[in-house]
Order: C-alpha cells, then sequence, then structure tokens
C-alpha cells in the first residue's frame, strides 16, 4: 500500500507543473496545520515529504543548510539568516531573517517599529493595524495581514548574486588573458569553446552574421546565467533559481522587449497586417498574430520554469523513496533503490541543466532574428 | 494557476531584472567585447595565416614549375652544345686527316722525286766509272798492243772508232 501512495505521489508531484489545478489541490493536501507544527521529529511521512520537497523549491528567506534532533528529542535546525528588505504600509524595514527563527507558519510575529510581520510559506505578510495573530481564511490565505513587497536577499537572489558574481570573475578573466596571449590557459580554456559555441551555433544562424552583434551580449550573458543557475540548483545547497517564475518571467521579458524594440518594419507588417492574402483574414489573422508574440515568451517563461522545477521535485521525490520505501524494501533495498535512481536522475538533470540554458537562449536568438530577419519584398 | 501567482515574488522579479540590467552592461563591456574582439582578431589572424600559407605554397609551385622549365631549357642547351661540339669534332678530325693525307703525299712526292735524281746521280757515277774502267782496261790493253808498233796505230784507230761509235 505504501509502494502505491508513494507512486501516486511521485506521479503528482511530476503531473504538478503542467497542470496548475492539481498543485492547488496538492497545496490543500498538505495542509499546515495537520504536519509542518510538530516539527519535534525527522520528517519521514509521506505527506511531511510531499509538502517539504514543495517548500524546498520555493524561494527561502533564510539559508537551511541541515537540521537534526538534539538530545532532549527537539528538532534543531543549523544554517544562517539572510537580510530581509521589505517595503510596509510605514516604509521600508530591514532585518534578519532569523529573528523569524525557521518559522514559515506565521505564528512568530516580529515587530518592527510600529509593524508586525509575520513569514507563512516563505511570504511575508504584515497584520493589519491592531491585529496580534495571524487568521487563515477557508482557502489557506491570511485574511487579516497583506502581503508586503518584499526585496529580501532570498536563498535565490543570494544563489543569483553568486552567479553574477562566478559570471563576472569568469568571464573578466578570460576577456584579460587575451591581452596577453591569444590562446587563454587554465579554466578559461573551457569557457572560451562555450563562448564560441554560443555565437556560432546559437546567435550567428538564428540572427543573421550581420546583425547578430547587437544582441551578443544578451544572449551570453542569459545562456551563462541559466546554465550556472540550473547547475547551481544541482548542488548540495539546492538553489533554485531557474525554478522562480519571477527569475524566468523577468527573463523571458528580456527577449520579450529586446525582440519587439529592435523589430522592423517587415515585423509589424507580418502581424498587423498580413502581406499576400485578403483582406478578411488580414483582419482575422492580426489579433492570432499579436497573441503570437506574446505566446512566445511566455511559453519561454514556463518551459524554463517547469523543467527545472520538475527536475528538483523528482530528485527530491527520489531521494525520498529511501525513507517511504524504508518499511516494505528495509533500509537497504530503498537506500539502493533511491540511490542508482537519483543518481541516474541526476545525470539527466546535468542534461537538461544545459539544454534548458540552451533552448530558452536559441529561442530567444531565434525569435530576435525573426524580428531583424530582412524579407525580400514578394 | 492561483498557487503559481502566489508564488510570484514582484520582489524577486524587480531585484532579477535589475541585476540582470545591470549584468548585462557589466558584461557586455567588461567581458563579451574584449573576449569577442580578441576571438575574432585571432580568427583572421588564423585565416590570414592560412591565405599567407597558401599563397606561399602556390608561389613555390610556380617556382619549382620555373625550375622544372629552366632545367628542361639547360637539358635543352646542352644537348644543343654537345651535338655542336661533335660536329666540329668531326669537322676538325676530317680536316686534320685531309691535311695529313695532303702532307704525306708531299712527302711521298719529295721522296719520289729524290729517288729519281739520286737515281740518275747514280747512274751517271756508274757510266763514269765504267768510263774510267774502259779506259784503263783500254789504257792496258793499249800497252799491250802498242808495244809493237804497226800493230798498235791499228788498234788506236780501230778502238777510237769504236769509242765513237757506241
Amino acid at each position: 500500500m505504501r509502494l502505491t501512495s508513494k507512486l501516486q505521489i511521485v506521479s503528482i508531484l511530476c503531473s504538478v507543473l503542467f497542470s496548475a489545478g492539481i498543485f492547488s489541490v496538492h497545496a490543500k493536501d498538505s495542509d499546515p496545520k495537520e504536519g509542518h507544527h510538530e516539527e519535534a521529529n525527522a520528517i519521514d511521512e509521506d505527506d511531511e515529504i510531499a509538502e517539504y520537497i514543495l517548500h524546498h523549491i520555493k524561494d527561502a528567506h533564510d539559508f537551511h543548510l541541515f537540521s537534526y534532533n538534539d538530545s532532549h528529542g527537539e528538532r534543531k535546525h543549523v544554517g544562517f539568516g539572510l537580510p530581509i528588505i521589505v517595503k510596509t504600509s510605514d516604509g521600508f524595514r530591514f532585518f534578519s531573517s532569523s529573528e523569524f527563527h525557521h518559522d514559515d507558519s506565521g505564528h512568530v510575529i516580529v515587530e518592527k517599529e510600529g509593524v508586525s510581520l509575520v513569514k507563512y510559506h516563505e511570504k511575508i505578510y504584515e497584520l493589519d493595524k491592531g491585529q496580534t495573530e495571524i487568521h487563515f481564511d477557508e482557502d489557506h490565505h491570511p485574511d487579516n495581514a497583506h502581503a508586503v513587497l518584499d526585496f529580501s536577499i532570498t536563498k535565490s537572489v543570494f544563489g543569483m548574486l553568486l552567479v553574477f558574481t562566478l559570471l563576472i570573475f569568469w568571464f573578466r578573466r578570460l576577456a584579460a588573458q587575451y591581452k596577453k596571449s591569444s590562446i587563454p590557459t587554465g579554466f578559461s580554456r573551457i569557457l572560451e569553446p562555450l563562448v564560441i559555441y554560443v555565437r556560432d551555433e546559437i546567435a550567428k544562424p538564428n540572427i543573421g552574421e550581420k546583425q547578430y552583434k547587437k544582441f551578443i551580449g544578451f544572449l551570453m550573458t542569459v545562456f551563462f546565467f541559466i546554465w550556472v543557475s540550473n547547475l547551481l540548483g544541482l548542488m548540495p545547497f539546492g538553489f533554485n533559481i531557474t525554478g522562480q517564475i519571477a527569475v524566468t518571467f523577468s527573463l523571458a521579458l528580456f527577449t520579450y522587449i529586446i525582440t519587439h524594440f529592435s523589430a522592423n518594419k517587415d515585423y509589424w507588417k507580418h502581424i498587423f497586417w498580413m502581406p499576400g492574402v485578403p483582406i478578411p483574414m488580414k483582419i482575422i489573422l492580426a489579433p492570432i498574430e499579436f497573441l503570437g508574440t506574446l505566446t512566445k515568451p511566455f511559453a519561454l517563461m514556463v518551459r524554463l520554469f517547469a523543467n527545472i522545477s520538475a527536475g528538483h521535485i523528482v530528485v527530491m521525490s527520489i531521494i525520498a523513496i529511501g525513507i517511504t520505501l524504508r518499511s516494505t524494501m528495509g533500509v537497504f533495498g530503498a537506500s539502493a533503490l533511491s540511490f542508482a535512481l537519483s543518481l541516474f536522475i541526476t545525470i539527466i538533470e546535468l542534461l537538461v541543466a544545459f539544454l534548458q540554458a540552451y533552448i530558452f537562449t536559441m529561442l530567444s536568438a531565434l525569435f530576435i532574428g525573426m524580428a531583424v530577419e530582412e524579407h525580400e519584398h514578394h | 494557476m492561483d498557487q503559481l501567482l502566489n508564488d510570484f515574488s514582484p520582489g524577486l522579479f524587480i531585484i532579477q531584472t535589475v541585476l540582470m540590467l545591470v549584468v548585462i552592461f557589466l558584461m557586455i563591456k567588461f567581458a563579451w567585447k574584449p573576449i569577442l574582439s580578441a576571438l575574432e582578431e585571432r580568427e583572421s589572424g588564423i585565416q590570414d595565416a592560412l591565405n599567407a600559407a597558401q599563397k606561399a605554397k602556390e608561389q613555390v609551385e610556380a617556382m619549382n614549375s620555373d625550375n622544372d622549365r629552366l632545367l628542361k631549357e639547360a637539358r635543352a642547351e646542352r644537348e644543343e652544345m654537345l651535338k655542336e661540339a661533335r660536329a666540329i669534332k668531326d669537322k676538325i678530325i676530317a680536316d686534320a686527316e685531309e691535311m695529313a693525307q695532303a702532307e704525306s703525299q708531299k712527302i711521298i712526292d719529295k721522296a719520289k722525286s729524290t729517288i729519281e735524281s739520286e737515281k740518275k746521280a747514280a747512274l751517271e757515277d756508274i757510266k763514269t766509272e765504267v768510263a774510267k774502267l774502259s779506259i784503263a782496261v783500254a789504257e792496258k790493253l793499249l800497252q799491250d798492243e802498242l808495244a809493237k808498233d804497226q800493230k798498235q796505230t791499228a788498234h788506236i784507230d780501230a778502238i777510237i772508232d769504236g769509242v765513237k761509235l757506241s
């Protein structure tokens, strides 16, 4: 029975990303009131694991390293706080996330100069004036508090800063090495073929020899940002940068804006007044084509987000096999199965990390190429 | 969808967008531009080197064909010279032969004439000797004959007649 229920969870988790409906149903199943608060013990129930996984693909306000039970049977979390920067109704507030004491259920209230703040499901809410405790409605949305604009250095922002720092450091060094010799040495030697790859296999064929130079900076930065972020996500600290919809939305927005700001007359003409078709068709095609311009970056956003989140969920679910199948397969069997499967999936995830960076950059280049392409007039 | 929208953090979006903008510009200025121009420079350098090599190869080839032509010409010239030399040699030999023949003819002719004159002189000598001998014989005979007077005179007359006649 446990096996089937486990498989159900895995399959639900896998389909979660492609069907938002199941996502919310599942979120309801893992009601925080049922398990999450009673964190006295290690997480080893199916529901707890499912919730734990969904919690971990979310952004986090503190940097959690590991948890353990101390000699008194009390659950201890080891990690460090990250700065919280929020814009409340009374201006900005800065403090460390450790003030929430790892609470994510809205029960710890941080008082900051007349503003009461709580953290619930990794979102920061400001309690309405005069409220001392958070209340939830039937959908588990707080009904006496409102979300604040959150500029915190969350785990994702931390990871993002790390990636950007790495990128600047690596490529700055590569650029500096060219000044000394035309052949780079050391790690830069790995970066060089990647740069050439993006230029020759992504930018040039999709945008064209003449115009690619204007867009290469964006394409390179996006490619390496996504790839390094994806790889960082596979490492033990489990950053989930490209699995944040806000991040992929921002990236897709860049593509959308660059595409439409550099588009030439022909591109707009093909959208709003399609040449070579009868006038009624032109009128019908215009809204369809216009919608097409929006769906393209939307697909970019969802593809990257879904792939990376799914990857994280599958890897974590398979690791969880080691716990959930312990009663049917024994400790050794479950661990071996979990190890073998997660090794296999992680290798696939390595491929996916590159593939998604490639696809995002390639499609961005393709859209830009379509917008700047010089048509022969027919 | 509700969950997705709930997970969307506007703050994160703003941070990402601002950071991304800054990083794109930083990377373009400090990384991509120098890297790409260095790569292009290197690639055009390689292309130039390849072109130069190709050119040098062509030049060498042209030189080789020139050499071949020169060699052929030289060979033909040598052949010509040899031919000429052979002809000269033949001519010289023929000339020499001719001259030698003429010289030897001359010598032979000279020898022949010498022999002729020597023969004549020898014959003259022999004649004189014979004359002397016959005179001596005649003297002896005359001495004997003339011992008897009459007879002497007759004999002398006869001999003188005989000599005159011969």
